[in-house]
């Protein structure tokens, strides 16, 4: 394994090891380019996750402080803890349940097919789903994802059962159990699924993809890339030229480090990284870097989210085998008399009882709550997962006086559904518990979003400079050797889960960055 | 399909006689006995009586008739020690029980753990959510209650699963009922 020196100024750094950092890693090292990625988080893999949520939620969870604030129900239930990401190598890739879908080619270019939508700073992608095409595959097959390049899909389990019998009585056409990064057989050294149902706790017989276990390892193999971990990154600097120089981090103790470079990648999660330039603020750059246009840490985006949890006369144990077992895609088209624009998937959940009784209905309590807890092991669910409308007040800040263990000061996110996301979320509630009763649901929960676990959108990609943070190469406008490389890059976030285009992205950045230093315009 | 027994019997151990309260609950002293006389408890910071109140909010706000009181006891428990260290928590719980209890007093006539009729308690309990106190307890008790493992089978989970290979031969696709419906 590689270990570069702290004073060379010819690597590139990568902040952050999850779906960008740790795919854009491995590929730069694949390429031959030397590669540090500095990791906030500690290193863990299938040998020491635990198949218990609360004891897994403290072993990899980001757990710094945060605040949230806006009329989301989120701010007020867990007001420490307005999203649910993941702090080690490997990042939210981790928790991740593995659902891995292209976008649609019309959600690349919603302004142009939406409209003008009032109250969202909505606009179009500058790439499109043509060129996106290969880079899709090429993440596929690095992830092994199922339903593409000829792997078969899982099996249902009792949880998709319910809900695919229920699709059939909705008339729904297009379901099955999911194009997810999971083996349904042995693929790329890894075995196939044991339906072990702790997929958000890392899988640990290694059969679902993580950047941490996969893809990290694939680029240290190389000699090229070094991962080092429990380094949180503070600030990035700049000299007098305004090009980027290196970071400053804390190490495991604490101390403050300095590690130089010739290119620096953000890729710490949509709250992570609009913190990190805006708190890299200077005299040169007075409102954080790359943020000419003022719109690092805006158009926050967490997808329109709910669940639906049904109970039914007999057992289900619908939490034994893939926590995500299967999709129902029929609701993801754009199909305005819905009275909404956009779409949303439905996709099939489970979780373990201490989680149910922390995200059924928070808040709630006495007989009624009771009597749905005491039917757990009858019911079955699933997540709906939207797309939701950027607004320039959907915003990542840094707190005025709270600071973290590091002297930093700790993001807020502000969150206010749009009157869209509102009108979506209520049209899914209604069909999934449409599609329940089909099968003789005794009774119907409609649940509230969780802690938001799709991050998007806080240092968007524009097609010009005034309008965004980075351009179609996720290149900062401001900054050339300065990239963003994760979710924060999104432009707009489509009603698909998100990772397969982080990775896909992440992908294509790598070629771009490598002919970049090859022909030294970086 | 691969059903659950959900039934577990508790041991009984202790045998002694006491003041007795609306959930059965034998108090003596510092110490509460529970009525299948299968654990008890001492606390030594709040003090029976206070803590016997928080057992009873604890089974109002998540009233699961099959779970024994020690369940509910043991998030308890837990306040006690704490009590005995942080002075603000102790004075909050003996505060807002009082609070309660003439609340109780007032509307019912007795002190709320005393009160027989749950439909009562609870009354008095919805007047009283914005209480710290009932916040703490309803708050705690999301993981204190049903993150304990104890009480998992009772609610047909089986919890952890990799050591047993996973449910791949243990009935993660054997629903048999779908075409009844
Ligand atoms: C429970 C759960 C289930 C999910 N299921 C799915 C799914 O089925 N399909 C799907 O597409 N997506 C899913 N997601 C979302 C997916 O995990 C994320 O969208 C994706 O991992 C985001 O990639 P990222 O690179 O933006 O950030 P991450 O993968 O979160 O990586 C960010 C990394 O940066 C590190 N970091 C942050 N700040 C710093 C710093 N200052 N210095 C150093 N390191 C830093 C973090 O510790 C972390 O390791 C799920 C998420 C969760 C939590
Ligand atoms: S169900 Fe499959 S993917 Fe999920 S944790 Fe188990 S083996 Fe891994």
């Amino acid at each position: 394994m590689a270990k570069f020196s702290k004073n060379d100024d010819s690597l590139v750094v990568i902040i952050g090891s999850g779906a960008g950092g740790g795919v854009l890693g491995m590929e730069l090292a694949m390429k031959g380019i030397k590669t540090v990625v500095l990791e906030a988080g500690g290193r863990h893999g299938p040998q020491d996750f635990v198949n218990d949520e609360w004891a897994s939620f403290g072993q990899i969870s980001w757990l710094d402080q945060r605040t949230t604030s806006g009329d989301w129900r989120v701010s007020r239930d867990f007001s420490g803890l307005p999203s649910w990401i993941v702090k080690a190598v490997g990042g939210s890739t981790l928790h991740w349940a593995g659902a891995s879908l292209r976008f649609q080619p019309h959600e690349w270019k919603v302004k142009t097919n939406y409209g003008n939508i009032k109250n969202t700073s909505i606009m179009d992608w500058p790439i499109d789903h043509k060129e996106m095409d290969k880079w899709y595959t090429r993440a596929e097959n690095h992830m092994g994802t199922l339903g593409t390049g000829g792997r078969e899909r899982l099996p249902g389990n009792n949880n998709y059962k319910v809900f695919e019998a229920g699709a059939k009585r909705m008339g729904y056409k297009n379901f099955h159990t999911g194009n997810m990064s999971i083996n349904s057989k042995p693929y790329d050294g890894r075995v196939a699924c044991q339906q072990i149902g702790f997929c958000f706790q890392g899988c640990k017989s290694g059969a679902k993809w993580s950047a941490g276990y996969v893809s990290i390892p694939k680029g240290e193999a190389t000699g090229n890339l070094e991962c080092r971990t429990n380094a949180q990154v503070i600030k990035i600097e700049h000299d007098k030229s305004g090009k980027v120089t290196g970071v400053v981090y804390a190490d495991a103790k604490g101390k403050q480090q300095r590690q130089k470079a010739r290119v620096v990648c953000v890729a710490g999660n949509s709250i992570e990284s609009p913190r990190l330039l805006l708190n890299s603020e200077s005299s040169m750059f007075k409102n954080g870097l790359a943020n000419s246009s003022g719109e690092v840490g805006k158009n926050y985006m967490r997808h329109m989210t709910a669940s639906t949890y049904a109970i039914f006369e007999n057992p289900v144990y619908f939490y034994r085998g893939t926590t995500m077992a299967g999709i129902v895609t029929d609701e993801s088209i754009n199909d305005p008399k819905r009275g909404f624009v956009g779409g949303y998937e439905l996709e099939t959940l489970a979780l373990g009882l201490p989680f149910m009784a922390a995200f059924l209905d928070p808040g709630q309590w006495g007989r009624g709550f009771a009597s749905s807890m005491e039917r757990y092991d009858h019911m079955a669910g699933l997540w709906i997962v939207g797309e939701d409308m950027p607004q320039s007040t959907n915003a990542v800040t840094l707190h005025k006086k709270l600071k973290d263990q590091h002297g930093m000061p700790i993001p807020n996110v502000n969150f206010s559904d749009h009157e869209n996301d509102i009108k979506m979320r209520n049209h899914a509630w209604k069909q999934s518990t449409a599609l329940y009763k089909s099968v003789g649901a005794t009774k119907v929960l409609q649940t509230p979003p969780y802690p938001s676990t799709h991050n998007l959108g806080t240092n968007r990609m524009s097609a010009s400079a005034k309008d965004g943070v980075c351009n179609r190469n996720g290149q900062t406008w401001d900054i050339k050797n300065l990239f963003i490389s994760d979710g924060s890059q999104f432009t707009t976030g489509a009603a698909e889960n998100p990772t397969l285009t982080i990775v896909a992205l992440a992908m294509r950045q790598a070629e771009f960055i490598a002919k970049q230093m090859s022909s030294k315009a970086i | 399909m691969r059903l659950l027994n959900k039934s577990t019997i508790s041991r009984r151990t202790f045998l002694k006689t006491g003041t007795v309260t609306a959930l059965g609950l034998t108090i003596m002293g510092p110490m509460i006995i529970g009525k299948d006389k299968s654990w008890a408890a001492t606390f030594s910071n709040i003090g029976a009586d206070d803590a016997a109140t928080l057992i009873q909010m604890a089974r109002d706000i998540y009233p699961h008739d099959f779970l024994a009181d020690k369940y509910y006891a043991k998030v308890i428990q837990g306040y006690d020690s704490a009590a005995g260290k942080d002075k603000a928590l102790k004075s909050m719980i003996s505060k807002e029980c009082k609070k309660i209890n003439s609340a109780a007093k007032k509307k019912y006539k007795n002190n709320y753990r005393m009160i027989n009729r749950e439909v009562e308690r609870v009354d008095i309990l919805k007047s009283n959510t914005k209480s710290p106190l009932f916040a703490k307890v309803r708050g705690d008790l999301v993981t204190g209650l049903y993150n304990n493992k104890e009480v998992w089978p009772k609610f047909g989970y089986e919890g952890e699963s990799a050591s047993k290979g996973g449910y791949l031969n243990r009935g993660y696709n054997d629903i048999d009922w779908l075409d009844k419906v």
